[in-house]
C-alpha cells in the first residue's frame, strides 16, 4: 500500500481540504493503517460475483412529470452565508 | 397517582392519557424538568421546550375536544439531529451545518407528528452520525446516564445515536428517533440499556435525514421497551414518493407480533460470531439468551455466516465512499458555515477543512481514495461483491431458521479514556456485530439482557429476514420478558 | 476524401467526435417536481433537491425516460432494458451536489447511427451512446466586481448527451451530423433543439492524422460551440493548430479549449486545466431503470416518422429532388407545412412554391414557417388553382403576393380581383377578331410566311384581356382564326 504525502495532498485537493503538514502526516498515518487492516479482503474469492450496489428491494418507479414545487426563494436563501439579488454568491470564478 | 411519568413505557401512558389520568402538558413538563436536571448528560443539542409545551397543550385540547387524535398523541420524544425538523436548528452535531434551520421537515419526523408526538428537542450523536461514541461531535460528549464502577459518569453511550440512547434511558424522552448505518441504533442501545430496532432498509424513508451512507442508512427508534419500539416503528415506517429505495408494501401493526409465544421458532446461532476473542461476559449473556429462548420453545439451530469477518472492512469501504460523495455538498454556498478565501476552491477547502471534525475528514479521505482512478475497482468494487457475499449469507441462514440471535456489542459502554487511547480502526471494531446486518439490509432489534460484574448493561440482537419485523419484535417481545431486565441507569436512580 | 489540410510536410486528415448535450422538453427537473421552465427569476424554479439540501433525494422523472427511449430510435440506436445512474464527483459552483448524476456505466441507450449526405454523398455516422445526466446550474460573472452569482434554475433539468463515434471527416459532416440531430429532436419532440439558446449545446472532440494513418492522436475537446456554423469553422481552425503544431515539431496535451468567434481562435480554458478524476461509483440513492419490451414497443408504435424515413418518402413516393427533400425534413414546421399544403396537390410544385416564393418571403420578413400569414392550406390551394387552369403562373405570382399581405384564401383574391383565366372560347375568339381585324397588315404578313408575327399577336391578347387568358389556348384559337382569314 502506497497511501503517501503525495496520495494525500491529491485526494485532500480531490475533496477540497487542505491541511497543515503535521495535520497530513497524522491523516496519512491513520489511513495507511485503515488501508493496512482492509487488506484482509483480498483473500476472498469474488471471481464471478456481482458487485451488491443496493439491498433495496423496491420494485424501481418512475415520477409523473409534474411540477410539483417552486418559489422557494427566501427559503433557499435565508440559509446562505453570501447572497444577494436572489443569488447565491461566491468568491469571483474564472472563466 | 404517583407514578414517576418519566419512568413510564410510551404504552403505559397512552392507556393513562386515554383514561385522563394524566395530560400530554404533564407528561412533557415532567420530561422537560428530568432535561433540565440531566444537562451534565449533554444528551441534547437543541431543547425546544416552548415549542413541546404549545404541541402538548394542543393535543390535550383535541383530546378533551373529542377531535381526531393520532395513535401516539401526546407522547413526548426527541428526534436524533440528523433529522431535517423546519424551523429548528439541524446540525448533524457538526460545525458546519451549526446555524442550519431546514426549511423542511423529514418524512420520518412527520409521521411521528402526524402521530401526535410531542418533540422535546433534538438529541446529539457522532458527527454526520460517524462514530460510535458520540465523542466526535461538534458539540461535545453525551455521557452515558449509567456511571462505571466508582460511581463516576465516565462511560460514552456509544454512537452515533448515543444522544438518543442516553435520553431514553435517563428518562429524558419516552422515545427517540436513531439511525443506523453500521450498528448506530443498536450499539448504543446495548451500552445503555434500552431497546432499539435498526428496520430492513426501505422500511423508512431516508428523505431529510441528513446523509451518511446512502445504501446503509436507516432509520429506526429507540426506546424502554420491545412493545414501545413497535408502537414508533408502526408511524415512522412506511413509503414515500420522496424516496426511491423505499418500499410500497403496507405497515403491518407490530404490537400484534407480540403473542408471547415463539414456539416451534427456529433460531440461528451463528458460530462465527463466537471468536476466541469474544469477551466472556457476553458470551455468557449470549447463552443466558440462548437458554432463555430454548426455554420457551424455540429450537436451537448451529447456523454459519461465512463471511462475518470481512463484514467491518467492507463496511468501512462502502460507507466512506458513499460518505466522501454525500458530504460534498457541505460547501460553503447554499446552508453551510463558510469561511472565505481568495478564489472559489480556497473558499471550498477553508469551509471544509474548518467545518468537518477529524473523524468524518478521515473518512472523505478514505472514501475519495477508494473511489480515485486506479484505486477503483481494487477496493470499491471489490467490497461491494464481498458485500453480496455477506447479503448471500444471511439468505440462506434464512432458509433454514426464522430469526436469529447474536450480540450486539463486543463490550459494555467503554470509558472515554478508553476510547481517547484507540486507535481508529480499533475504534471501528466496536461495529464488529452490527455491520453484518446493515451490510444485508435485514432488520435487527437489539435489547438488554442482563447486567456485567462491572455494573452495566448488555445487549443481544435479534435478526429476522428481510421485512420480516413482525418475527423479530416476535422473538424480542419473549426475550425481554423472560430475560426481565428491570435496571435503572445511575443517574435515574439518583 | 474531399477534406485534407496541406501541411508542408503533407496531407493531414481530420478525425472528429462531438458530444451534443440536448436539454429534454418535460414539465419537471429530472431528479425534482420543480419546473424546468427556461427563463424564471432567480432561484424560482429550483427544489431543495435541486439545490442539494441536506438529506433530499433524487426521484425520476417517467418523461425523461421515454424521452430518451424515443430519441434513442431516432438515432437507430439499441435501447437498453436496463440502465443505471452514476455519480460523477467534482466541485464546481454550478454543480450544488458536489456530483452530478449520469450514467457512465450502463446507458440508456447504446450504439445507434445518424445518416448524413454531404457533397461526398451519402454515410452513416455511429452513435456510441445517449445517456440521461442533470444540467448544471448557471454562473453570472458579471453583477459583481469580485463575486459570482449563482442561478440554480437550469440544476437539474434533463439532459441527453448524445456522444458520436469518432466518424467525422470532414466539417460538412459535423455540420450536417448536428443539423440531422436536430431535426430528429424536433420531430420527436423531445429537445427544441435551439443552439442558440443553449438548449442544445456542443463539444467537439478534434485530432489531426496523416491521411493513410489509422492512427488516432492526441485530441482536444472544444467546448461549447454554439451553432452548427462555429461548429464547421472550430473544427478548421483547431485542426489547422494542431497541424501547424506538429509540422513544427511540437506536442500538445489533452486539453479543454473554447471557441472565440471573434477572434477565430481556439484558446485553452484555464478553469479545466487540472485534470479531474470523477471518482464515478453508482449512486445509491437511485435504483435502476428497468425498461419493459411492452413499454419500448409501444413507444415505437407510437413514434412519428422521423427526419429519414420522411425524405425518403419525398424523394421516393413523391418524386421530389433528395436536396428539395432534405430542406422539407430539416425541420419539423417545414415538413408540416409541405404535408398539408401538398395535400391532394401536386406536392412537386407545391415543393418549388415553398422553397422559392415563400422561402424568399419568409427570410425578407424575417419570420418563421409557423408564422407565415399564408397558411399552408392556402398555398396548396393556389397550387390547385394553377394545375386546373383558373389562374396562369404569371397571375398566382401576383395572388401570393395579396396572400402575404391578408392572408386571404387564394380563390377569395382571384374572384374579388377578377384574375380568372378566361376559358370562354366564343368570347376569347371576339377578341381574336377584333385584334386581326385591327391588324390586317400583319396578319398579311403572316399569310406571307412571317411565322414569328405569331408571338406579337399572343402578346396582344394577353395585354388585351390582362394576362386572364390562358396562353395555350390562345396559341390554339389564333392558329383557327387565322386559318379562316
Amino acid at each position: 500500500m502506497s497511501f503517501n504525502e503525495k496520495t494525500i495532498k491529491n485526494i485532500a485537493t480531490l475533496a477540497r481540504l487542505k491541511f497543515p503538514a503535521d495535520q497530513e502526516e497524522k491523516f496519512t498515518a491513520d489511513i495507511n493503517s485503515i488501508l493496512n487492516w482492509v487488506e484482509e479482503l483480498k483473500e476472498v474469492n469474488v471471481d464471478g460475483v456481482e458487485p451488491l450496489i443496493s439491498v433495496s428491494l423496491q420494485e424501481p418507479v418512475l415520477r409523473k412529470d409534474e411540477v410539483t414545487t417552486g418559489d422557494l426563494q427566501k427559503e433557499l436563501l435565508m440559509n446562505a452565508p453570501d447572497a444577494s439579488h436572489g443569488f447565491y454568491a461566491v468568491p469571483k470564478m474564472v472563466e | 397517582m404517583t407514578t414517576n411519568l418519566t419512568d413510564l413505557h410510551i404504552s403505559e401512558a397512552i392507556s393513562l392519557l386515554e383514561k385522563k389520568e394524566i395530560s400530554s402538558v404533564e407528561l412533557t413538563k415532567a420530561h422537560l424538568e428530568e432535561m433540565e436536571k440531566a444537562r451534565v448528560l449533554n444528551a441534547y443539542i437543541t431543547e425546544t421546550p416552548e415549542l413541546a409545551l404549545e404541541q402538548a397543550q394542543e393535543s390535550d385540547k383535541k383530546r378533551i375536544n373529542g377531535e381526531k387524535i393520532g395513535r401516539l398523541e401526546g407522547i413526548p420524544i426527541a428526534n436524533k439531529d440528523l433529522y431535517c425538523t423546519k424551523g429548528v436548528k439541524t446540525t448533524a452535531a457538526s460545525k458546519i451545518l451549526s446555524n442550519f434551520l431546514p426549511p423542511y421537515e423529514s418524512t420520518v419526523t412527520q409521521k411521528l407528528k402526524d402521530a401526535g408526538t410531542i418533540m422535546l428537542g433534538k438529541v446529539n450523536t457522532d458527527q454526520f452520525a460517524m462514530g460510535g461514541s458520540t465523542m466526535t461531535s461538534y458539540f461535545g460528549v453525551t455521557k452515558n446516564p449509567w456511571a462505571d464502577e466508582n460511581g463516576e459518569y465516565n462511560l460514552v453511550p456509544g454512537g452515533s445515536s448515543g444522544g438518543s440512547a442516553a435520553a431514553v434511558s435517563a428518562g429524558l424522552c419516552m422515545g427517540a428517533t436513531g439511525s443506523d448505518t453500521g450498528g448506530s441504533i443498536r450499539q448504543p442501545a446495548s451500552f445503555c440499556g434500552i431497546t432499539g430496532i435498526k428496520p430492513t432498509y426501505g422500511r423508512c424513508s431516508r428523505y431529510g435525514i441528513v446523509a451518511f451512507a446512502s445504501s446503509l442508512d436507516q432509520a429506526g427508534p429507540m426506546a424502554r421497551s420491545v412493545e414501545d419500539c413497535a408502537l414508533l416503528l408502526r408511524e415512522m415506517a412506511g413509503h414515500d414518493e420522496k424516496d426511491s429505495t423505499v418500499v410500497n408494501t403496507p405497515v403491518p401493526d407490530y404490537t400484534l407480533a407480540l403473542t408471547g409465544d415463539i414456539k416451534g421458532k427456529k433460531i440461528g446461532i451463528p458460530k462465527e460470531y463466537r471468536s476466541k476473542d469474544l469477551n466472556p461476559e457476553i458470551a455468557q449473556a449470549w447463552d443466558k439468551g440462548i437458554e432463555l429462548l430454548k426455554n420457551a420453545g424455540a429450537e436451537i439451530v448451529e447456523i454459519s455466516l461465512p463471511h462475518t469477518k470481512y463484514a467491518l472492512p467492507v463496511y468501512y469501504i462502502i460507507a466512506c465512499a458513499e460518505a466522501s460523495s454525500n458530504l460534498a455538498r457541505y460547501d460553503g454556498v447554499r446552508y453551510t458555515t463558510r469561511v472565505e478565501g481568495n478564489s472559489l476552491d480556497e473558499m471550498y477547502e477553508n469551509t471544509r477543512t474548518d467545518g468537518f471534525g477529524p473523524e468524518v475528514i478521515r473518512r472523505i479521505l478514505l472514501g475519495t481514495f477508494v473511489l480515485s482512478a486506479g484505486f477503483y475497482d481494487a477496493y470499491y468494487t471489490r467490497a461491494q461483491r464481498v458485500r453480496r457475499l455477506i447479503y448471500n449469507d444471511f439468505i440462506s441462514a434464512f432458509e433454514k431458521v426464522d430469526a436469529i440471535l447474536a450480540p450486539a456489542a463486543p463490550t459494555t459502554a467503554l470509558s472515554y479514556e478508553a476510547m481517547q487511547n484507540m486507535s481508529p480502526v480499533d475504534t471501528y471494531l466496536g461495529d464488529v456485530f452490527t455491520t453484518p446486518a446493515s451490510l444485508a439490509g435485514v432488520p435487527s432489534l437489539a435489547l438488554p439482557i442482563t447486567i456485567a460484574q462491572n455494573g452495566l448493561p448488555i445487549g443481544l440482537q435479534v435478526i429476522g429476514k428481510h421485512f420480516d419485523e413482525n418475527t423479530v419484535f416476535q422473538v424480542s417481545g419473549v426475550l425481554e420478558s423472560l430475560a426481565g431486565f428491570d435496571k435503572k441507569p445511575h443517574h435515574v436512580k439518583g | 476524401m474531399t477534406y485534407t489540410i496541406k501541411g508542408k510536410t503533407g496531407e493531414w486528415e481530420i478525425v472528429v467526435g462531438l458530444e451534443v448535450h440536448c436539454q429534454i422538453i418535460s414539465n419537471s427537473k429530472v431528479f425534482s417536481g420543480a419546473s424546468a421552465k427556461f427563463g424564471a427569476n432567480p432561484n424560482a424554479n429550483v427544489s431543495f433537491v435541486d439545490a442539494a439540501f441536506p438529506g433530499m433525494l433524487p426521484v425520476v422523472n417517467e418523461k425523461c425516460i421515454e424521452q430518451c427511449v424515443k430519441t434513442g430510435m431516432g438515432l437507430n440506436a439499441v435501447i437498453n432494458k436496463y440502465s443505471r445512474f452514476d455519480r460523477k464527483n467534482y466541485f464546481y459552483a454550478d454543480l450544488p451536489q458536489g456530483y452530478q448524476i449520469s450514467q457512465l456505466y450502463y446507458p440508456i441507450v447504446g450504439e445507434g447511427y445518424i445518416e448524413v449526405t454531404t457533397d461526398d454523398g451519402t454515410k452513416k455516422i455511429g452513435v456510441e451512446r445517449l445517456h440521461l445526466e442533470q444540467d448544471a446550474a448557471k454562473s453570472i460573472h458579471d453583477m459583481n466586481p469580485s463575486k459570482s452569482y449563482i442561478d440554480l434554475n437550469r440544476s437539474g433539468v434533463g439532459l441527453m448527451e448524445i456522444v458520436s463515434k469518432p466518424d467525422i471527416r470532414t466539417p460538412q459532416e459535423a455540420g450536417e451530423y448536428l443539423r440531422q440531430l436536430r431535426a430528429i429532436v424536433r420531430a420527436l419532440e423531445t429537445c427544441d433543439g435551439n443552439m442558440d439558446e443553449g438548449s442544445m449545446r456542443c463539444d467537439v472532440n478534434i485530432s489531426v492524422r496523416p491521411v493513410g494513418s489509422t492512427e488516432l492522436r492526441q485530441r482536444v475537446e472544444v467546448k461549447n460551440v454554439n451553432s452548427v456554423r462555429f461548429v464547421m469553422q472550430a473544427i478548421e481552425i483547431e485542426a489547422q493548430r494542431q497541424v501547424d503544431l506538429y509540422e513544427d515539431g511540437k506536442t500538445f496535451s489533452q486539453e479543454t479549449r473554447l471557441f472565440d468567434s471573434v477572434n477565430m481562435e481556439t484558446r485553452s480554458m484555464r478553469s479545466k486545466e487540472n485534470a479531474n478524476d470523477y471518482r464515478y461509483f453508482p449512486d445509491p440513492d437511485l435504483l435502476p431503470v428497468i425498461l419493459t419490451d411492452e413499454y419500448i414497443e409501444n413507444i415505437r408504435q407510437n413514434l412519428p416518422e422521423l427526419p429519414e424515413a420522411k425524405k425518403k418518402r419525398y424523394i421516393e413516393v413523391l418524386g421530389l429532388p433528395a436536396y428539395d427533400a432534405g430542406i422539407l425534413v430539416s425541420d419539423k414546421e417545414t415538413s408540416l407545412y409541405f404535408e398539408t399544403a401538398s395535400e391532394n396537390q401536386d406536392a412537386k410544385k407545391v415543393a418549388n412554391w415553398i422553397m422559392g416564393d415563400l422561402f424568399a418571403y419568409l427570410n425578407k420578413s424575417g419570420l418563421t414557417i409557423s408564422e407565415s400569414p399564408v397558411s399552408a392550406k392556402n398555398l396548396g390551394a393556389l397550387v390547385g388553382l394553377i394545375n386546373d387552369g383558373t389562374i396562369s403562373g404569371k397571375i398566382a405570382k401576383e395572388v401570393f403576393e395579396i396572400m402575404t399581405e391578408t392572408g386571404k384564401d387564394p380563390s377569395v383574391i382571384v374572384e374579388e380581383k377578377g384574375l380568372k383565366q378566361v376559358s370562354d372560347t366564343g368570347a376569347i375568339e371576339a377578341l381574336i377578331s377584333d385584334i386581326l381585324n385591327a391588324n390586317q397588315d400583319k396578319v398579311a404578313e403572316i399569310k406571307a410566311g412571317k411565322d414569328k408575327l405569331k408571338g406579337w399577336f399572343v402578346g396582344q391578347i394577353m395585354k388585351a384581356s390582362q394576362g386572364k387568358v390562358n396562353p395555350a389556348l390562345a396559341n390554339q384559337l389564333l392558329d383557327k382564326k387565322l386559318s379562316e382569314q
